[in-house]
């Protein structure tokens, strides 16, 4: 992809993710945090590419490494926050 | 798969996490965001392991051993424990987009650059530099959050931690890393041998590991919430830096919503201790304690759970203030117990929340509502205070700056102008506390030394479940 493209991409998702979090209430800050916590653990998507045949030994392991800690990242990370998520919703569900 | 049509799911990926962000605006869509989101991430997996020439094999092992570890460590932690699991999981991000640009660093090697940057996109300079970028925020990002992990655990010390010359140390670091970046990413226009270049890519590894210790070191306890955050803020822009790396629209989205989502909430948290960034990162505050302050007059009075029993049974109005002791006693099950049988009293029950109460952005909400205390008994500061003066009794529970008046009234208190919960304006105030000692920041608490302050020393969750046997014997 262009390069320019991708700058421009960024620029925009910086101001559009300003104006998401802000309106996110500060009793939901906990799982904002860990949700894009998990959304961090995206860089899976460039470890599972480091994860080639062809590849030499050392970016096999560096690829196979940086799948493990991303995996863990985005399902620990999405896990543990709709454990929050749970109990934040049980309340509104009994009012 | 055409490559237009991967690109096609990404954009649907970015869609969702966009949208479950979202949805994180109100508590009750903020359960189908999560997962709506979660949706986009398995999106964005399946779709890339439809490119061509994946090892298979070593992916499903990765894949299964990272979720089943996740999973586990998901359902396992207790919710007074989140903060430090979050701070791991941080860490853990940061070093995969660490490793991420180190393998594309190990493919420019392997393939040799001139060949590599004719199939590339970006311009070598570019390249490099991100790459670079990806290995210094990840790695800072990975050691910074495992020390914030073990000082949250209290597994290392969670004491601000001044080395002697710090300041020097850190800047000597800065410089290497300043330097050694220069020479990587400059590495072909320097005309630097491959092998001296492999030396300076590993020292720029070990020293960026080297600076997210030494920059959490003196950092105490108590600003925990800025650093979570702040790091938070790191690990997606460590990811959007493995973006630009691999030039991966879904990278850069992701990533920098992270990035933003992190940074706001710093802010947000800088402000609610009235202290800048750069004052939070390096004064090293609560490493020592302070003396500075005016003297207090008066001394602390204890008091018994009897005396505090026949108080709370006639007052008609009750504000709860909940503080990292809470978390560290577990005390939210039984406090809501209290807060329950005060209300079936006939009192007025609120809890009172200070934006950095515990040690991450709403850590008191998450465990109040593990212990299903309803909402609307939850107010923030700001609108708590205006009615303080005509609560009957404020209990405090295991906060302490965040209550300290000398945050109000004493300007030569390091803490002076720090909004607070005005628990000092309630006519009665019963502060549970562990023992005597000063809080994180080392500052003597004028609250307890008033006049209508008493203290019940003890475990918060000995005391608290002390107060309910009271109320249900009678």
């Amino acid at each position: 992809m262009d390069l320019i493209q991708l700058v421009f991409i960024f620029v925009l998702a910086a101001f559009l993710g300003y104006e998401l979090i802000k309106k996110v209430p500060s009793q939901l800050h906990t799982p904002l945090m860990s949700g894009s916590n998990a959304i961090s653990g995206i860089t899976i998507v460039g470890a599972l590419l480091a994860v080639k045949q062809s590849d030499t030994k050392v970016i096999l392991i560096l690829g196979i490494l940086a799948v493990i800690l991303a995996t863990i990242n985005v399902v620990g990370g999405y896990l543990v926050t709709d454990r929050m998520l749970a109990m934040f919703k049980k309340k509104e569900t009994r009012k | 798969m055409s490559p237009a049509l991967i690109n096609t799911c990404y954009i649907i990926a970015s869609i969702l996490f966009v949208i479950g962000i979202k949805m994180l605006s109100s508590a009750q869509t903020a359960r189908r965001g999560n997962m709506l989101s979660s949706v986009g991430m398995l999106l964005a997996i399946v779709v890339t392991l439809l490119y061509n020439g994946l090892d298979y094999k070593w992916i499903v092992v990765g894949l299964v051993v990272g979720a089943v570890i996740g999973a586990l460590a998901a359902n396992l932690v207790k919710m007074t424990s989140m903060p430090e699991m979050v701070a791991l999981f941080n860490g853990f991000g940061g070093l995969a987009s660490l490793l991420v640009g180190w393998a594309e660093y190990e493919k420019i090697r392997a393939e040799g650059f001139h060949e590599y940057f004719l199939a590339n996109a970006a311009p070598p300079v570019f390249t490099t530099t991100v790459i670079a970028l990806a290995v210094l925020i990840g790695g800072v990002t990975f050691t910074g959050s495992v020390q914030a992990w073990g000082k949250l655990s209290g597994k290392l010390g969670s004491k601000a931690v001044i080395i002697p010359a710090q300041r020097l140390v850190n800047g000597a670091v800065l410089l290497g890393i300043v330097v050694l970046s220069l020479l990587y990413i400059f590495a072909f226009q320097l005309e630097i041998p491959a092998g001296t270049e492999l030396w300076i890519f590993l020292a720029l590894v070990g020293l960026s590991l080297v600076l997210g210790v030494l920059g959490v070191l003196p950092i105490g306890g108590g600003d925990m919430p800025v650093v979570i955050s702040l790091l938070n803020s790191f690990s997606g822009l460590a990811a959007c830096a493995a973006g630009f790396v691999i030039l991966n629209n879904v990278l850069i989205v992701a990533g920098c919503l992270v990035g933003c989502s992190g940074l706001i909430l710093t802010i947000i948290m800088c402000k609610a201790m009235n202290r800048s960034l750069t004052n939070v990162l390096f004064s090293g505050f609560g490493s020592t304690t302070q003396t500075a302050g005016a003297e207090v007059e008066g001394e602390m009075k204890p008091a018994s759970i009897e005396d505090a029993y026949y108080v709370l049974e006639a007052a008609s109005s009750v504000v709860i203030i909940p503080g990292y002791g809470m978390a560290v006693a577990q005390a939210q099950h039984v406090v809501k117990e209290l807060g329950e049988l005060l209300e079936n009293n006939g009192c007025d029950v609120k809890y009172a929340i200070h934006p950095v109460a515990g040690r991450m952005p709403g850590h008191m909400n998450v465990l109040l509502a593990e212990a299903d205390v309803p909402y609307e008994q939850l107010v923030e500061m700001d609108n708590i205070n205006p009615l303080m003066p005509t609560v009957d009794v404020a209990i405090v529970i295991g906060a302490n700056d965040v209550v300290n008046p000398a945050a109000a009234q004493d300007e030569s208190s390091p803490i002076y102008g720090m909004p607070i919960i005005n628990a000092h304006l309630a006519k009665t105030v019963y502060a549970l506390k562990r023992g005597q000692g000063a809080g994180f920041s080392g500052l003597i608490n004028q609250l307890y030394f008033l006049e209508k302050t008493r203290m019940l020393y003890g475990d918060a969750k000995a005391t608290v479940s002390a107060l309910v046997s009271q109320f249900k014997e009678q």
